[in-house]
């Protein structure tokens, strides 16, 4: 269990997000509230049935073997990936995280069983942004430009595949990634159209932002908006949500993660929006400032440590770690991104950048494309008004959104399961 | 069992002490930049929870990743083997021996802390998962409402003031602060002066159970060092530690 998976639970439990659960109707996921359905996902009776444990391997891959890894990421030895293989010939999926996440993220993994379940080879990718493909798989070593990202997933995924070679029966590939793994996945596709090294059979994006840049702001905004006081502030919030947790602790004489405790939480307090939209930015925000200091260290320091600086194993680095939670994905995007950028292509100007880490810029491509659809759902939190619309104009019937769901808290809903595992099941012979 | 525990942690916070004054800041140079965005310009001087007393950091750092190591090479394995030798169900039966076993603690700290609710539910565990649920294999007291009342002596401590004082890790044992660690050494000595050592009086039967309770717990610990996906893991594990300490005191 990752920390990060710990403290979400914790905070589930604190937040008493008894999100006004609905009766059954045409599509009987229960929770009506986006961001409660973002932070509780499908609660277990509502879940499909999915394989209980998976034969998964890792494999460890090495991809710029020359590359100095500074001393203060001893423990860094390459990029693992998860491969989950058929006894016989099968196609294989590949999977591509979300911002943050590693290829075993409790998201993953329910879309590996997905998948598996489905009779495909699945290969699931960290994202990007996880620190240790900033580290091992970067070739900028700085994640956020789609087709650079695009580049290095491709050299990962070629990789992988050369690794597990002999020992595995392919017939086709699969690709697919969700929330920023999905917009990467529609990027990798189209690269993909000319490098021809796998030629996709059909590519689904799973709640893919429209525009990078807008849903990083949505995000960014949600954990200053909902933090009284800024982060500055943070202790005082922090001391509210655990006098309530104690209060719940007091009532009920004991304490543990678990769905069961969980539920008697919700069914006592009530419910609390801008704690559910703290508790989001809170989440992203740490996955942001994991990936900006990795990059940052990578590139030799300057943006939140000084330059030439010798951070060794026993340097306190909570310093950088209170820096880097005061900076959010857009304030990178602005000091680091984008000027590094410009530097590679002179004449960038940001509004260009910003078109170019969207859907809309390969919007003829996907548009054409019969193979790519898009899943997403009226509610997410991450989307503008008019990105649904312009999703169902662009994809056509290749466009499944569903009523509910928030930002990919449905994925383990047995309708949810059921129309990835029809639209891949449709490519294959 | 208890005075050589307290040597040991009384050798190591004085070895904390020596060689806490590592430098914990980074080594510049002249040609060092100061960063764009700077904790001066960034962090006022309130209170912040991630910046938790940690006097001794460096040190503590080494000994994360010392015990990383064990936990790697050594440990882990051990659990492994377990694991793999022993069926789940197996496995569960002698979760519940060893809680039931660690119930003295809770009884005796429930009892310091002079709260006689949860002593009069955990001593009915105990009588109940002693007997009916056979030596503890079974739990059949949390079934009929009887929720486990866990209370150490780092909670009992706290319970009457005493403060976090620094942040250590320890080996092997991982977070802890000064307080807990006294905490750790009091249940400990109580365990092994009052406690179940005592009763049984079989120093071969103590180093079995020590053994695998220990194996038995961090078979039940998912945490894995260095799997976070953060390079402030340290700090997370510190914030989290501090903070679910100070849950536990409050209830």
């Amino acid at each position: 269990m990752t920390i990060l998976r710990l403290i979400s639970i914790m905070l589930m439990v604190l937040m008493g997000a008894k999100g006004a659960y609905r009766s059954a109707s045409a599509f009987d996921y229960p929770i009506t509230d986006p961001y409660a359905a973002t932070v509780i996902e499908t609660p277990s009776e509502y879940r499909a049935k999915l394989p209980a444990a998976l034969p998964t391997s890792t494999i460890n891959l090495r991809i710029f073997p020359d590359r100095r890894i500074p001393e203060i990421f001893w423990y860094q030895d390459g990029l693992p990936c998860s491969l989950i293989r058929q006894r016989h010939e099968a196609p294989l999926i590949f999977i591509i995280a979300g911002t943050g996440a590693r290829y075993d993220a409790p998201k993953m993994l329910d879309l590996q069983k997905v998948f598996y379940q489905a009779g495909f080879h699945v290969l699931s990718l960290s994202s990007p942004t996880h620190m240790d493909f900033v580290i091992n798989a970067s070739e900028s070593m700085a994640p956020g430009n789609l087709e650079d990202d695009a580049g290095d997933l491709y050299r990962v995924m070629e990789r992988a595949r050369q690794a597990i070679g002999r020992h595995i029966a392919v017939s086709d590939y699969y690709l697919t990634g969700y929330s920023l793994g999905g917009i990467q996945a529609a990027f990798v596709s189209r690269l993909d159209e000319d490098r021809q090294r796998f030629g996709f059979r059909k590519v689904l994006l799973i709640n893919p932002p429209v525009s990078l840049y807008r849903s990083v702001t949505i995000l960014d905004r949600l954990l200053d908006d909902n933090i009284p006081g800024g982060l500055n502030n943070f202790q005082t919030w922090l001391d509210e949500v655990m006098l309530n947790l104690s209060d719940i602790y007091q009532e009920l004489g004991y304490f543990e993660f678990s769905g069961d405790y969980i539920h008697r939480v919700h069914e006592r307090y009530p419910h609390r929006d801008p704690f559910l939209r703290a508790i989001i930015g809170l989440s992203f925000r740490m996955s942001s400032s994991n990936m900006i200091f990795s990059a940052d260290i990578m590139n030799g320091g300057g943006y939140i440590t000084p330059t030439h600086a010798e951070i060794t194993p026993t340097t306190s680095l909570t310093p950088y770690a209170m820096v880097a939670c005061r900076t959010g994905f857009t304030d990178y995007f602005h000091e680091y991104l984008y000027p590094r950028l410009r530097r590679r292509h002179p004449g960038l100007t940001e509004a260009q950048l910003i078109a170019r880490l969207s859907l809309h810029h390969i919007g003829g491509y996907l548009r054409a494309t019969e193979k790519i659809g898009v899943m997403h759902n009226r509610d997410d939190i991450i989307l503008d008004a008019g990105d649904i619309d312009w999703l169902r104009e662009t994809f056509g019937r290749r466009a499944r959104i569903f009523p509910l769901g928030g930002h990919c808290g449905n994925l383990a809903h047995p309708e949810v399961v059921n129309y990835m595992t029809d639209f891949f099941n449709q490519g294959k012979d | 069992m208890a005075r050589k525990t307290a040597t040991s942690l009384l050798f190591f916070l004085l070895l904390s002490i020596h060689l806490g004054g590592c430098s914990t800041l980074p080594r510049t140079t002249e040609q060092s930049r100061p960063p764009l965005r700077s904790y001066d310009a960034l962090v006022d001087d309130r209170q912040h929870p991630l910046e938790v007393y940690d006097p001794l950091e460096g040190f503590n750092r080494g000994v994360y990743r010392f015990n990383h190591y064990f936990d790697r090479y050594l440990f882990l394995p051990v659990v492994r083997t377990y694991d793999f030798l022993l069926p789940d169900y197996l496995e569960d039966r002698i979760s519940g021996f060893v809680d039931n076993v660690f119930e003295f603690n809770n009884l005796l700290n429930n009892l310091l802390q002079l709260k006689w609710k949860g002593a009069g539910i955990t001593l009915s565990r105990l009588i109940i998962n002693s007997t009916i649920g056979i030596g503890g294999l079974w739990d059949p007291a949390t079934g009929w409402g009887l929720q486990r009342r866990t209370e150490d002596f780092g909670q009992t401590l706290g319970f009457y003031g005493i403060g976090n004082g620094p942040y250590l890790v320890l080996p092997l044992l991982g977070p802890s602060n000064l307080r807990d660690s006294f905490g750790i050494a009091g249940d400990a000595a109580g365990f092994a002066g009052i406690g179940p050592v005592a009763w049984v009086d079989n120093s071969t039967a103590s180093q079995a159970f020590t053994s695998v309770s220990s194996v038995d717990r961090r078979h039940r610990q998912p945490f894995r060092y260095y799997q976070t996906g953060s390079p402030f893991e340290y700090e997370m594990v510190r914030l989290l530690y501090t903070q679910k300490r100070a849950l536990e005191i409050s209830k």
